[in-house]
């Protein structure tokens, strides 16, 4: 117990094969981090006007689709693995100024007009969870 | 300690039984003494205890460090009152996995890797047992593994830090005998 704290005194306590180990351990952290916390790169959009789904486009190509609401035309792009509301009637333009998405599980709602989109991936992302 | 009337005793302890007894009785107290720790996520903590089976591993062999370990989780949990809890199986899953791992690192030729190798694959065992016992049994659903990485982090830190402090004990201890050359 006496030789306590000095640096170099807990350095020579390692191995080669620990530092080694550590390092893994470390590129371990990361991968799972990545893994699990990406919602992963989204391929396509759910398009949904008044609760159902009008269209589901992939991202892949840029494309431009049009959705009637109450109170107009809703429009929305995709572009090279990302979504966005081009315009939209409703007064204040929450889900046009959201711009573009790309996340898995993100979604734009324009509520007055009951439009929403919604990215997808692979498999089923969330955009939250609760036990 | 014990009263001895030799002649009544059928069971008598050889030192073997006494020094399990002692290193459980030491990580007992440091795992009890660290359920009084504050932490921000249940299943993240130090381990404590698990130095002192590092300790045993390195000095007296994997089968004592079986011993230390299980009689750690039994007893810890007796006093916690977690005995058969979920808890209870989540200790024992862990250990169970993270004794394995110590039985296979300790098979590495401890020219290359030492106690910080042994912490830091028990502690990886550790954390994927009880994870892998949370999902099939506690929580199924595989928002469960969003956690993952906060334990695989904890398992790092704590792994290496569990390990440099044994390390600092076995060779507090054994300095003379038993290791080669460090540097």
């Amino acid at each position: 117990m006496k030789a306590a704290a000095s640096p170099g005194h807990w350095w020579a306590l390692l191995r080669a094969g620990d530092l080694l180990l550590i390092v893994a351990g470390v590129v371990l952290c990361v991968e799972l981090a990545l893994h699990f916390w990406q919602g992963g790169a989204a391929r396509t959009v759910a398009i949904r006007a008044a609760g159902k789904l009008v269209a589901e486009l992939e991202l892949s190509s840029a494309q431009r689709f049009e959705v009637s609401g109450p109170l107009g035309v809703t429009v929305i792009e995709t572009d090279g693995g990302r979504a966005r509301v081009v315009s939209d009637p409703g007064p204040r333009q929450y889900c046009v100024r959201q711009g573009w998405l790309s996340q898995a599980g993100a979604v734009a709602i324009c509520a007055p007009n009951e439009v929403s989109i919604q990215l997808r991936g692979q498999g089923g992302t969330y955009d939250s969870l609760a036990y | 300690m014990i009263r001895s009337p030799t002649e009544s005793i059928e069971l008598r302890p050889d030192a073997q039984d006494w020094r399990i007894a002692r290193h459980a009785a030491a990580a007992i107290v440091l795992t009890v003494a660290e359920a009084a720790i504050p932490l921000p996520l249940p299943g993240v903590k130090p381990g404590m205890g698990n130095i002192v089976v590092l300790i045993v591993l390195a000095r007296w062999g994997w089968r004592e460090a079986v011993w230390v370990a299980l009689l750690r989780v039994l007893a810890a949990s007796l006093l916690l009152g977690q005995f058969m809890a979920p808890g209870f199986f989540l200790s024992l899953a862990g250990a169970l996995a993270s004794l394995a791992a110590l039985g296979l690192a300790s098979r590495l030729p401890p020219r290359w890797f030492g106690p910080v190798s042994h912490s830091l694959c028990a502690a990886f065992a550790h954390i994927g047992a009880q994870l892998l016992v949370a999902r099939v049994w506690l929580v199924p659903h595989d928002g469960l593994f969003m956690l993952l990485p906060v334990f695989a982090l904890a398992a790092l830190v704590f792994g290496v830090v569990n390990g440099l402090v044994a390390a600092h004990f076995i060779g507090a201890v054994g300095a003379a005998s038993s290791r080669p050359s460090e540097s």
